[in-house]
């Protein structure tokens, strides 16, 4: 980027960092096309899930019941983990045996993707841009964000993943008319009045969840990215103070981001099990 | 800050990511993690069954060693007696010898004393025959006074 800085305003610059790489090769137009994919956010969260479960797999491949490798022990930590979280929130062993893996991939994955935000943030778009010159385009259109879940659709779509677990799961639990039943009989009680009131109650509080479910990840993720770009900035200034600022900021925002990235993937695997031990129990 | 297809396919890896971790991933560590658990509470329970063996086996050590210490009481109480009945015994044993033996000698010490008395005698009565003789030569006959002789070592006897 360094032949393209001068020319870029730090808006510019800004703008040029959130804009996704996409089939249509410049930035979305509409805030909702589904005819659009973002190329970098799957490419992202592809290779990250392979690596996440190429790594489980590993360690599940070489598990034995006697003393275990430090690897094994790391993995093993996780599982214990997650089989205690799933074991205390989802009071079914046999929903157990697909929520509790589910957990697991999704904290590993999500770690990891979010953990992408701690590479220097010029350092893969730079990389790419170099690509997209050499194949023959425009350095300036080359898109790349490497945080995939600082992407609000691929956010939302685990969250989605999630809210249609919670449906299964009803059903599966209570049967369809037993889950419809529910619909219209809670939280505030079965009368032909309150019938309304209640299925509204259901509806907000379902997609109450999911969004606030993919929001809550995509906005940690993304604000901490940003962060990260006007650290950046500070650093292109190119005088003492901005350098100075951008070392100490940047080492300062970063170790703080390591919490954020373990916390948020935490939390993201957490709210996966309460929301499924919630299509569990009758209101 | 779009929405587009990215979110229909995020969430179709994200259940099949979700597929391979609960087909391959979970069962064989949670299996070992189980088997695990299970290794450490045999090993929990052979090491108390152990103790407990060890406790017993003390217990029989000390009472072997007590029946031991008892049965070697008895052998030396007994030895003891033997000892000491042997002892008697050879004790009586040479007392009969040695009285036997002063009584063999004394016979023997008197049978003595009593050929050397008649010895005594008999020379005794040769000395005073031939005395007498050399005093009286002519006047005394032996074969008078041998019968005279004969009385005299009758009454020495």
């Amino acid at each position: 980027m360094a032949t393209e800085e001068h020319a870029l305003t730090a808006s510019e610059y800004v703008v040029h960092h959130l804009t996704h790489l996409n089939n249509t090769g410049h930035a979305q137009e509409n805030i909702v096309d589904w005819s659009v994919i973002n190329i970098d956010s799957m490419f992202y969260s592809i290779t990250l899930g392979l690596l996440t479960i190429f790594l489980l797999w590993r360690a599940a491949h070489k598990a034995t019941s006697g003393v275990p490798g430090r690897f094994q022990g790391a993995v093993e930590v996780m599982v214990e983990m997650v089989a205690d979280q799933a074991k205390g929130i989802v009071h079914s062993a046999e929903s157990r045996k697909f929520v509790a893996p589910l957990a697991l991939t999704v904290f590993v994955w999500i770690f990891l993707m979010n953990a992408v935000d701690l590479v220097p943030v010029d350092l893969l778009p730079r990389i790419w841009e170099g690509v997209y010159a050499a194949g023959g385009g425009d350095p300036a259109h080359a898109y790349m964000r490497v945080v995939a879940t600082a992407d609000l659709s691929a956010a939302l779509g685990m969250s989605v993943g999630v809210l249609l677990l919670c449906i299964y799961y009803n059903i599966k639990i209570k049967g369809f008319s037993g889950w419809v039943h529910e619909l219209f009989t809670a939280p505030f009680g079965s009368h032909p009045l309150l019938y309304p009131v209640n299925f509204a109650m259901q509806m907000i509080e379902f997609t109450a969840k999911t969004i606030s479910h993919g929001m809550r990840l995509f906005g940690n993720m993304y604000a901490g990215e940003l962060v990260f770009v006007l650290i950046a900035l500070l650093g292109s200034t190119a005088t003492v103070f901005g350098f100075v600022g951008h070392v100490f900021a940047g080492t300062l925002w970063a170790i703080f981001h390591i919490l954020i990235i373990t916390l948020q993937a935490f939390i993201f695997m957490m709210l996966t099990l309460v929301y499924v031990g919630q299509a569990h129990e009758s209101h | 800050m779009n929405l587009n297809a990215t979110l229909i396919a995020q969430l179709v890896v994200f259940f099949i990511l979700a597929w391979f971790t609960m087909k391959f991933v979970w069962p064989p560590i949670v299996k070992a993690l189980d088997d695990r658990a299970k290794k450490i509470a045999d090993g929990l329970a052979a090491a108390d069954k152990a103790k407990a063996d060890l406790t017993l086996a003390e217990k029989k050590v000390v009472e072997e060693l007590r029946k031991a210490r008892e049965s070697a009481g008895d052998v030396r109480t007994s030895a003891e007696k033997q000892a000491s009945h042997l002892i008697d015994d050879a004790r009586a044993e040479a007392g009969r010898i040695i009285a036997a033996a002063r009584e063999a000698a004394e016979a023997e010490a008197g049978a003595a004393a009593q050929r050397a008395k008649e010895t005594l005698r008999d020379q005794v009565a040769h000395l005073a025959v031939a005395g007498a003789e050399k005093i009286l030569r002519r006047e005394i006959n032996a074969q008078v006074h041998s019968e005279l002789l004969a009385n005299l070592k009758q009454e020495l006897q």
